[in-house]
């Protein structure tokens, strides 16, 4: 039973980052019909500025003397790899998909995978192809209840995606740029007519997805203890899953969908294989496709993002 | 009904040979005409003359492909749809346009996006409420859930919560019961006693000609025949074709 609670939390964790990557994947999609293939890219380059600004911030002088990474440090790394994440996501929407916006579906869609390989490949110039082992922005500790071991590692990969997400939820609910962004992804014409300049807020959108992405990549480092220019293809995939399974376009869906990749996930590591955690992903995939294309919490006039 | 101010200088709007063109295919040829402030105008003609067109290129949800628009004595051709409405028009579109999925309040607060000061926003609901009738009971209900006429009503009364100075209603009385369509006439009439500029695009011709001041035949995509709507009431060519009156 103990085995089983353990599963669940590093379910949770895992999936809470999944959410975080899916959101963007669901905000975008709301709003432009639009997959953004290298929102997983987004992703890993948000973990890379976090590692590069742990370093620069001296976490290797705290680990050399034996001192845990301040707390207060460990958010100005989270904030400003946020930040400069946002600042990523608003140039691939200017450069990449403002120019195409009016063209036929295919084309951003190709446009998007050409962004996922540029940015994977500039990330294997920048940063060399090898792993990096992720600084220890956070000092692990161990609690031991019941069998159950936790880190705070797990509690505060948990913690902070939820702060995140109910942050986006208050956001979009009661700021005018959320309401805006609601607007626009239920009659484009209509928000427009309302005064409503969609460039900004297409811009705002990209932004804050990306913005949640680079706080799931540096979650994903201190989780999975490495980094690599590529990870952002399959994390970026199974976080794309979560969304299509949560109803792609709408935002309590990504969450739920996150959640549930994670957890089946981990609970397909635990008591079938470790060899299938990868695979059930896409078994989830091709079921919900067959059985329920619009996902778990799309319903036809959705409110979405 | 309130005249037209002729003391304003320059007209609210003014189209000079206007076109759209889509991929190629013009539905608007050189169309030409003025709304002075105060005035209701309106735009008629049959199905697929290109009203809805011509609407559209006003606000900037399509390019004028030539020609030229002037809002409020401003050359406003090629400028954005919000920037537009900033100045102060707006369109009613046709159909349906409203945020089906939030609330009947939220819709018509996103009517005042960008007059949000929260004193005035709360005034100003309470006047739309009063202005355009069923709404205030159904603040909490979402918009999808309407009756069509509802929406109708909510579309209007949305735009109005931004304080337009220049309103274009594009088919208000499309698929309404007459008593609705005459409920949903007598609020643009009372409206336009507020002083508000109105251009207005109606098949149905006889309510149209009795609440506009002037008016413009639309026929394929051309002007073909304008005036004064007391006039024009009396036109044969208007009533063999629009009123359906033998001549
Ligand atoms: N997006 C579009 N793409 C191609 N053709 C269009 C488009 N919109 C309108 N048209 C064409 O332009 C012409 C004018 O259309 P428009 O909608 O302006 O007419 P309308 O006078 O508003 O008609 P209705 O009374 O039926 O609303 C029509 O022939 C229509 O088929
Ligand atoms: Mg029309």
């Amino acid at each position: 039973m103990s085995e089983f609670f353990q599963q669940i939390i590093n379910g949770l964790s895992l999936g809470s980052i999944y959410a975080l990557i899916a959101l963007g994947y669901t905000m975008v999609y709301g709003i432009l019909k639009l997959i953004n293939f290298a929102h997983g890219e987004v992703f890993m380059m948000g973990a890379y500025s976090g590692y590069y600004l742990a370093s620069w911030l001296g976490v290797e002088r705290y680990q050399a003397a034996g001192r845990g990474f301040p707390l207060g440090l460990a958010l100005v790394v989270l904030v400003l790899a946020m930040a400069a994440s946002a600042l990523l996501g608003v140039l691939i929407e200017a450069l990449a998909y403002r120019p195409v916006r009016s063209a036929p579906r295919l084309t951003p869609l190709i446009t998007a995978i050409g962004v996922s390989l540029f940015l994977q490949n500039a990330a294997m110039l920048l940063f060399t192809p090898n792993p990096r082992a992720y600084p220890p922005i956070l000092r692990e500790l161990r609690f031991a209840a019941g069998g159950v071991i936790v880190t705070n590692i797990k509690l505060a990969i948990f913690v902070v995606a939820l702060a995140l997400m109910v942050g986006l939820h208050l956001f979009v609910q009661r700021t005018w740029t959320g309401r805006a962004m609601r607007a626009l992804s239920m009659n484009i014409d209509a928000a427009r007519l309302m005064g409503i300049d969609v460039n900004a807020t297409i811009r705002a959108t990209f932004a804050i997805g990306s913005a949640l992405a680079a706080a799931g990549g540096i979650l994903f480092g201190l989780d999975q203890i490495t980094i690599n220019p590529l990870m952002g293809v399959l994390t970026g995939l199974k976080a794309f899953v979560a969304a299509v399974l949560g109803g792609i376009g709408n935002i309590p869906g990504a969450v739920v969908g996150g959640l549930l990749i994670g957890l089946a996930e981990q609970l397909t590591a635990g008591y079938l294989s470790p060899d299938y955690r990868d695979a059930i992903t896409f078994l989830i995939l091709v079921v919900i496709l067959v059985l329920k294309p619009e996902g778990l919490l799309g319903v036809v006039r959705q409110e979405k993002v | 009904m309130n005249g037209p101010d002729a003391s304003a200088s320059e007209p609210d709007l003014e189209v000079a040979g206007l076109h759209v063109l889509y991929g190629g295919i013009a539905a608007v040829k050189g169309v030409s005409f003025s709304v002075a402030r105060g005035e209701i105008v309106a735009l008629i003609g049959a199905n697929g003359a290109g009203k809805t067109s011509v609407l559209k290129a006003l606000v900037g949800l399509v390019p004028a492909a030539r020609g030229s628009v002037r809002l409020f004595g401003r050359d406003a051709t090629g400028i954005p749809t919000h920037r537009r409405t900033a100045l102060g028009a707006t369109l009613v579109p046709e159909g349906r346009a409203i945020f089906a999925g939030m609330t009947v309040r939220e819709n018509l607060e996103l009517g005042a996006f960008l007059k949000r000061d929260p004193v005035t926003l709360g005034q100003r609901l309470e006047r739309v409420l009063a202005l355009v009738p069923r709404l205030g009971e159904r603040l909490a209900q979402a918009g999808g859930t309407l009756s069509g006429g509802e929406q109708q009503m909510l579309a209007i009364g949305r735009a109005l919560m931004g304080e337009p100075r220049l309103l274009l209603l594009d088919e208000p009385s499309l698929g309404l019961a007459p008593k609705l369509v005459a409920q949903i006439f007598g609020s643009i009439v009372e409206i336009a006693k507020t002083g508000l500029t109105i251009l207005l695009v109606e098949q149905n011709t006889r309510l149209a000609l009795e609440t506009a001041h002037r008016a413009h035949v639309l026929v394929t995509g051309e002007i073909v025949l304008s005036g004064r709507c007391s006039e024009l009431r009396d036109d044969p060519r208007i009533k063999a074709a629009y009123l359906g009156e033998a001549l």
